[in-house]
């Protein structure tokens, strides 16, 4: 290749390079300000997933527990519907939903991206499938991801000498109300009786 | 049936070859002989039995309990694996006191249903008196569990290092393998429960009656030293689900849990749960001032 | 080959011996061989039901059968108490008893044998316990022990009052070069059942109520205060219906070394309540269901009431010599002193030591009637024993039984003196 097309071609892929970075920035820093659906989730996804490698899944768990028809999202959130993003009560759909997750503090779009609504999002903006909800969980009941990760918390099937099978955090904990509930339980052993 | 009065062991004259020639096999014993529902009435203890002993062994009682329960019934005799120690650990923070596990184990190990048999006792405590078995209640009634101020504390067999039921069989009915499980052999067992009086943990349970299991509820995936139906005037007790574990399960207790309160493995396996719980949280045993080293540690995971 | 047909003589002589009697003799016969076939057919059931024809459940699993074999244990060591004074110590109005004594043993043995064997779930796998035929845990089990020397026993007590009585029987004096070691071997011996048979308990440290250094020493104090009681109303019965001469002087001994024996017995409970009491632990749950009832259960509070009054009472009776010595007070006595420690060893030992159990639970145990009809026919049993062994031995010792001239004259083994 003569030296003239290869400095070119240096020169032209810089420039490229340049350029894409800086639209790539200017559209990030729009996102942010404007946490407006612009159809740039794909794009945040990618950066998120480059960015938390450690969190790579590596458990296989079981299809997330939706209730019947709630999911894809998008099935009924029209990305191209700008979102209200005040916290309030809901009135329209979701009603059913009772929030007790430290609702004092939090509302639905604390754990549910705004942006795309088939995804949740991390404290940081990374967003997260709802088949590694785990990575959500952990980021404030870190002791209990710990131990998930060892299968010590949680239920435990499977095999204790080969991969361990894990389930997601929601399919014990209802994630908007996670605390178990009293349950009933199974019947009492029978007092030893005499022979008379 | 050829019964086991054949002098087949190569390897000489074996206690029972001697004793059925002596007592006249085809003569008195002839019944027990010929009658497929009870195990040779003379043979040695189960650690003396050669490999072909033991698999005709296995074979009778596969034959017995197919035919009382009507469907084919499988007995095993895994061996330990090499290397592994087995070590249980329950979670009483989050125990709710449900006995799913209970009713599980009765299933999975055939215990008797009438007079009723529960491997697994879980005792109701009071947060204010902490860990005290004078005043722990088994017989709790409740709408919902947990039930306010109280916590609960399954017990079952620990599987002890240092066991006292095992030092005090007089026929070395009870013995603990290699693997750590404590087993009994039901068919040597002669029912004068010693062992019963050594336990301290009440882990160990008496065939009073005949046991009774309806025939659509039997597990008919057995153990010789588990879950094999037992008979009338034996000691009996959690085997850790030997005829699971032994084949890399969990045992059924385990796997019921509603809120994963159980956990099992392999002791000496770094990256098992048993070495985490070791190693992150605060383990305790019962009674400890017993010495008798129990396998199963309590903790709280919270 | 002589000693042989002398012996079978022997044997056929006493079984004729035993077909002759008074009325009252058929009497007590009749009666207990009626509780005998009683308990045979109470036995069945159990044997048909499983142990559940028991009020034993899990958390009390050792009960009125093991309480029975523990006293009769005591009893049979109680024995020595005679062959003391006379081997040691060589004083001869006992000595002449002695033999009976072991022929309460004998009996008491087999009474042991026969509750064990109630007691366990596979009497038909009992022949595990027999070493070569299956495998005896020694010497880990204090249970596999105890197999070893009650059965050692009952062939040294059968070796020996067998012996004894043949040799009088052919008015030969015993050979003490043979007899004299068996006789003293049974005195250690003796004190070795009835220990074997506390540590069987004592070892198990999870049973606080039992797990107490002097229970050994409890249970040797108990069986030597009650076991010669029997013995004591055996002697006077002799005396009185046959031509046995058996001297006060060996009566009022005896029940004067019962008296001893009681007191260390009485001394060792009352450091036992006071352990319980004053350190006031968990572990006082167990006598607090003896003595006050527990949580609202006490069965057997009335019974163990009644065990410590009838050993005072028994004691004192015994310790003071006129009511020692005058036959009314000496025979409430040995009734009152029997049923104390029958009560207290049988009953309150076991009993409590599984009540509360090791989670707690208090199950209250009561015997079934089932449960009371085997035991009876154990006793009867045992009774019945006792009374074909003394009806052939008091002959004996009288010189009224003994072996033909003709057997003497052609021979015998030149080991036995002549008299």
């Amino acid at each position: 290749m003569p030296a003239s097309r290869r400095s070119w071609i240096a020169r032209t892929s810089t420039l490229a390079l340049g350029a894409g970075a800086a639209g790539w920035s200017a559209l990030l820093v729009l996102a942010a300000a404007c946490r407006d659906d612009l159809g740039l989730a794909m794009v945040v996804q990618a950066e998120a997933s480059a960015t938390s490698a450690e969190q790579t899944s590596n458990f296989q768990v079981p299809p997330p527990p939706f209730s019947a028809g709630v999911f894809p999202c998008t099935d009924c959130h029209d990305p191209e519907i700008p979102v209200n993003t005040n916290r309030r009560e809901l009135k329209t759909a979701h009603q059913e939903i009772q929030l007790r997750h430290d609702e004092e503090h939090r509302w639905c779009l604390d754990c549910h991206d705004a942006a795309n609504r088939d995804m949740l999002h991390l404290a940081g903006g990374a967003l997260v499938p709802f088949e590694e909800s785990y990575r959500l969980c952990g980021q404030c009941h870190g002791d209990k991801y710990r131990d998930w990760r060892a299968g010590v918390h949680g239920r435990r099937t499977g095999h204790w000498d080969g991969e361990k099978s894990y389930l997601l955090c929601v399919h014990c904990h209802n994630s908007h109300a996670p605390a178990f509930q009293p349950i009933e339980p199974m019947p009492a052993p029978t007092p030893p009786r005499r022979t008379p | 049936m050829s019964h086991g009065c054949d002098a087949g062991a190569t390897s000489g004259l074996s206690r029972r070859d001697f004793l059925c020639a002596l007592a006249g096999c085809a003569a008195a014993a002839a019944g027990s002989c010929a009658d497929p529902t009870h195990t040779p009435f003379f043979r040695d203890h189960l650690k003396e039995l050669t490999p072909e002993d033991k698999a005709r062994l296995l074979r009778e009682l596969e034959q017995e309990f197919s035919a009382r329960y009507g469907k084919p019934v499988e007995v095993a005799l895994d061996s330990p694996r090499p290397g592994v120690e087995f070590a249980y650990a329950l979670d009483i923070s989050r125990c709710v006191g449900c006995r799913r596990c209970v009713h599980a184990c009765v299933a999975e190990n055939n215990q008797s249903r009438d007079p009723e048999i529960q491997w697994i006792r879980v005792l109701e405590m009071d947060k204010e008196k902490g860990v005290d078995f004078a005043h722990a209640d088994p017989y709790y009634e409740a709408d919902t569990v947990p039930r306010p101020g109280h916590f609960y504390v399954p017990v079952a067999c620990q599987h002890c290092r240092n066991a006292p039921c095992v030092k005090t069989c007089p026929v070395g009915a009870t013995w603990q393998e290699p693997d750590g499980i404590v087993v009994i052999d039901y068919d040597w067992c002669i029912g004068c429960r010693c062992c019963m009086a050594a336990c301290p943990y009440g882990a160990r349970h008496f065939n009073w009656g005949e046991p009774e299991i309806p025939a659509e509820q039997l597990n008919p995936k057995t153990h010789y030293l588990g879950n094999r139906p037992r008979p009338k005037g034996v000691v009996e007790k959690c085997t850790f689900c030997i005829q699971r574990v032994r084949a890399g399960l969990y045992p059924a207790c385990v796997e019921v849990c509603p809120v994963g309160a159980r956990k099992f493995g392999d002791l000496r396996d770094p990256d098992g749960e048993i070495r985490y719980i070791l190693e992150h949280k605060r383990v305790f045993v019962l009674k400890s001032e017993l010495a008798t080293l129990p396998r199963f540690y309590y903790f709280f995971g919270v | 080959m002589r000693t042989l047909r002398a012996f079978a003589e022997f044997v056929l002589g006493s079984l004729r011996i035993v077909r002759r009697g008074n009325l009252l003799y058929w009497a007590w016969i009749a009666f207990l061989l009626a509780l005998i076939v009683r308990g045979v057919l109470a036995y069945a059931t159990q044997l048909e039901q499983g142990l559940v024809a028991t009020s034993m459940r899990d958390q009390v699993s050792w009960a009125f059968y093991i309480g029975n074999f523990t006293f009769l244990v005591g009893v049979a060591a109680a024995a020595v108490l005679l062959v003391i004074p006379a081997y040691v110590y060589h004083w001869k109005p006992i000595k002449e008893v002695v033999v009976l004594g072991e022929c309460l043993a004998i009996s008491a043995i087999a009474m042991c044998g026969l509750f064990v064997t109630v007691d366990v779930g596979r009497p038909d796998r009992l022949w595990h316990l027999v070493p070569g035929l299956g495998r005896l845990n020694v010497p880990n089990s204090l249970l596999a022990w105890d197999v070893v020397v009650v059965n050692g026993y009952f062939v040294l007590n059968l070796l020996i009052a067998t012996y004894l009585l043949f040799a009088l029987y052919l008015r030969k004096k015993p050979d003490p070069r043979f007899f004299t070691p068996l006789v003293l071997l049974s005195i250690p011996w003796a004190i070795g059942i009835h220990t074997v048979t506390a540590f069987l308990y004592n070892g198990l440290a999870a049973r606080p109520f039992w797990n107490s250094a002097i229970l050994a020493p409890r249970f040797l104090a108990s069986a030597f205060c009650s076991g010669p009681a029997v013995l004591l109303v055996v002697m006077q019965l002799l005396r009185r219906f046959t031509r046995f001469e058996i001297q006060d002087a060996a009566i009022w001994k005896v029940a004067e070394l019962m008296a001893y024996a009681m007191g260390v017995n009485l001394f060792l409970l009352g450091a036992e309540v006071f352990k319980e009491y004053y350190s006031s632990t968990e572990h006082l749950a167990h006598m607090q269901y003896m003595f006050t009832g527990l949580a609202g259960h006490a069965p057997i509070v009335p019974y163990m009431w009644t065990a410590v009054g009838c050993s005072l009472v028994a004691f004192l009776l015994f310790l003071v010599p006129r009511t020692r010595r005058s036959p009314l007070t000496l025979n409430l006595g040995c009734f009152l002193i029997w049923a104390g420690v029958y009560i207290e060893k049988g009953m309150g030992l076991i009993i409590p030591g599984l009540t509360p159990d090791t989670l707690g639970e208090i199950y209250e145990y009561f015997p079934s009637r089932n449960e009371l009809w085997v035991s009876a026919g154990i006793f009867s049993i045992g009774f019945l024993l006792f009374t074909l062994m003394v009806k052939v031995a008091t002959p004996i010792l009288l010189g009224e039984f003994q072996a033909s001239v003709r057997a003497e004259q052609s021979g015998t083994e030149a080991s036995l003196k002549p008299t």
